[in-house]
């Protein structure tokens, strides 16, 4: 069965709806072919270049040029400071210095934890989904369900719930025999298993609902092969759907770390930072420096350097994943 | 529930979902609104009365409001703007509410590109903020017009509202924190009232664990630890920062004092450990700790439960008395296009709800008048009046631009301390050294 590899799969589901498709054959052979009606293409391309040129370029030059300063919206001189903003961030003698770094590591911890899990679980709910059983759009629906909550409902909702002393989560601890003073909110490692539980409750239907699409592009004719060359449930899924989904997988594991690096809610709402600022994500601090301390210069500089560990992750990922030709 | 400043966010949770959209949305509706004011007075050719907030006979004006009033507090305001309104025919105020969190990031950024409202409120520790950053107008014309004088304002209060010699706010009231109790407990522990020096304090904690309360006083990690921690710094003979507030100040015997007697309450067992955010309050409000101190502004909240519950000024724990509070102070925003007419309709608009300030002082406050804070009128709000005892032991963070940098610090501090994180003296120092480099940062930027 090995011999099939992935660019025949990909050949074979079409009309995937998804956009990850970078870098796969069909993509590529499309783009030459039609060389002599650019224009059209660039047509269609033009309303959302212009948004993304006003929304994303413009403002990223113009946030390097503002990180060159100290920067504050309000006040008459901006002086020009150079790389002083970045710096600070490298001299633990600075103000900002150890803070950036601890909530750099604060969002390295949260985006160890939290993709694996956001990657593999919800695979096995769309595992099961994809199966025929009774009720199935039923549980579709309420694994999908906590996603349409917006991140200040989920918030506050786990507070209460998972609050030391007055709420439910250790109130029913106690009644089956466990503990009863895990400090959810408010303490180590605690804070941090909480605020990936719940944020793993919170998405794990959006991937999964993305898997259940990539599954269902598979087609059957190739498990029937499998199966008649006597490939077991686990060759299966090893060498048919695994193969399958790996453009979709690229795209989850891709946004998963994008998504958790960028996390700032969950931490803002449920613990606040606490235990000190232990939770305070790389986000939340920018947040902080550039909307309430109006140190707009070293919040852009601590974005830059954000957005490069991004970038680098991200081109891991892909190396990592990429397809490799027989 | 109703109040808070701006770096103390923690407490607000609930209203900012619950406001969010709303305020959003009416920002929206004010931004669509802002032009038939101009156009209203665009043609006005009538004079321009100059007498600095008495009276206004210029053209119609439309006058935007912002403040924070999400909780309880903001029925009370919309009524004495309505009240207003229906007086002055030349004049419609429009209040605008949002969360206070929102409010001071919101209103610097409206006021830069000319869209920002024309009257507002700030508490006492923002306005050297606000003003260093060009945001609010100073009022010293207003407070000679309108004869606003000193000695009609208790001395804190007054003093704490000028920035570089200049005023720059109004004060509208004062909110205290203060203690409060439930007086069930109490008396099943045979106490007859609250207990307001240490010792007594002390005592009263094992007569209510005596009667069965044996987790009397839950001491909370975030909001309002960090307003204790200031009040007893105080009473310690403490304070937040040196003279010119250029260094903190918190890491001193006083402060080590007063962290640690918040921490034991943890060790000591009166409190569990690990109290989140609002937990301590909701705990009260069920009925589960005796002791909580807690803002002035909760009294229209317990007022509304069926808790037994009194309020009482707060104990006095170190060598001298000393409580934190807020105050409301009423500001003249920046305009970019400055419209006379509408400046001086928002300095009448000032004065009136100056004057008024009994009105707000039912919805949970002190007033800032002595005339009023002595009214019969003010002598007959129990809860209020009992609190306003204070107003000569309060007080305020230091008129410093960016102080709210340093203070986020402390309250980190306090945070680890109470959760046994880290000693009281080790944290408060680790808080204050960064404090300073952070006021130093300031200083430099603000050029003060």
């Amino acid at each position: 069965m090995g011999s099939g590899g992935p660019s025949t799969i990909e050949r074979v589901g079409g009309g995937r709806p998804l956009p990850p498709l970078i870098g796969s054959p069909r993509i590529r052979a499309r783009g030459t072919s039609s060389a002599g009606s650019g224009w059209i293409a660039y047509l269609f391309l033009a309303p959302y270049l212009t948004l993304f040129t006003v929304f994303v370029v413009v403002p990223a030059i113009y946030g390097v040029w503002v990180s060159f300063h100290s920067w504050d919206l309000l006040l008459p001189n901006k002086p020009w400071v150079g790389l002083d903003n970045y710096r600070n961030l490298f001299d633990t003698n600075s103000a900002v210095g150890d803070d950036f770094w601890n909530a750099m590591k604060a969002t390295a911890i949260f985006t160890v934890f939290s993709v694996p899990l956001l990657v593999v679980l919800p695979l096995g709910v769309a595992l099961i989904l994809n199966q025929k059983f009774r009720g199935r759009n039923f549980f579709r629906a309420v694994y999908f369900a906590p996603y349409v909550l917006g991140v200040a409902v989920i918030g506050v909702l786990w507070t209460l719930l998972l609050d030391p002393n007055i709420g439910v989560v250790n109130y029913y601890l106690e009644k089956v025999g466990a503990s009863d003073n895990i400090a959810w909110t408010t303490s180590l490692p605690w804070a941090w298993v909480a605020l990936v539980g719940v944020t793993v409750w919170w998405t794990l239907g959006y991937n999964a609902v993305i898997y259940l699409a990539g599954l269902q592009d598979i087609s059957r004719e190739l498990y029937e092969a499998a199966k008649v060359d006597g490939a077991s449930r686990w060759g299966r899924f090893r060498h048919v759907t695994l193969p399958g989904l790996r453009p979709v997988l690229v795209f989850i594991i891709t946004i998963t770390i994008l998504a958790s690096a960028n996390m700032f809610g969950q931490a803002y709402l449920i613990t606040g930072g606490a235990p000190g600022n232990e939770t305070r994500t790389a986000i939340m601090l920018i947040a902080q420096e550039g909307l309430q301390n109006f140190r707009l210069g070293s919040a852009a500089a601590m974005s830059f350097v954000l957005a490069l560990f991004l970038m680098l992750v991200s081109l891991v990922t892909f190396f990592v994943f990429r397809e490799r030709k027989v | 529930m109703a109040d808070e400043l701006p770096f103390e966010r923690k407490q607000s949770r609930r209203r900012f979902v619950m406001t969010a959209a709303g305020a959003g949305a009416s920002l929206w509706l004010a931004g669509c609104g802002g032009s038939s004011s101009e156009d209203a007075t665009g043609g006005g050719d009538e004079t321009t009365a100059g007498d600095g907030g008495k009276t206004y006979t210029g053209p119609k004006v439309d006058l935007a409001f912002w403040n924070g009033f999400t909780g309880g507090d903001g029925p009370f305001m919309r009524d004495m703007v309505t009240k207003f309104n229906t007086e002055n025919e030349n004049i419609k105020v429009k209040m605008i509410v949002q969360q206070w969190a929102d409010y001071y990031q919101k209103v610097p950024t409206a006021v830069a590109s000319g869209r920002g409202p024309d009257v507002g409120v700030m508490h006492v520790d923002t306005l050297a903020t606000n003003a260093a950053r060009n945001v609010i107008v100073p009022l010293d014309d207003v407070a000679t017009s309108l004869q606003l004088q000193q000695d009609d304002f208790a001395e804190t209060i007054w003093n704490a509202g000028i920035y570089k010699d200049q005023r720059f706010g109004i004060p509208l009231d004062m909110h205290p924190l203060g203690f409060y109790y439930n007086t069930a407990h109490l008396e099943k522990a045979g106490l007859s009232e609250a207990p307001m020096t240490r010792e007594a304090h002390d005592e009263a904690l094992e007569k209510l664990k005596g009667a069965g309360y044996d987790k009397a006083f839950w001491q909370s990690s975030t909001w309002p630890a960090h307003l204790m921690f200031m009040s007893l710094l105080w009473q310690f003979g403490g304070d937040l920062y040196n003279e010119d507030a250029s260094q903190a100040a918190w890491d001193s015997d006083a402060g080590v004092e007063a962290l640690t007697w918040q921490r034991s309450l943890v060790e000591d067992g009166y409190s569990p450990p690990n109290v989140a955010s609002d937990a301590d309050y909701i705990a009260f409000k069920n009925e589960k700790n005796s002791f909580h101190w807690d803002g002035i502004w909760q009294t229209q909240d317990l007022a509304k439960t069926s808790v037994p519950w009194a309020v009482a000024p707060l104990p006095q724990i170190g060598t001298q008395k000393a409580a934190w509070a807020g105050s409301h102070n009423l500001v003249i925003m920046r305009q970019k296009n400055p419209d006379e007419n509408k400046l001086q309709a928002s300095k009448v608009f000032l004065n009136w709800i100056s004057e008024h300030s009994i009105d707000w002082a039912k919805a949970g406050q002190v007033p800032a008048r002595n005339s009023v804070r002595e009214s019969a009128e003010f002598q007959g709000l129990k809860n209020q009046s009992i609190l306003a005892e204070q107003i000569d032991v309060v007080r305020f963070p230091p008129a410093v631009p960016g102080i709210g940098d340093a203070q986020a610090e402390m309250e980190q501090a306090v945070n680890r301390a109470v959760l046994g994180k880290q000693s009281p003296k080790e944290s408060l120092a680790q808080a204050a050294s960064k404090a300073n480099k952070l006021l130093e940062e300031n200083k430099k930027k603000y050029g003060a």
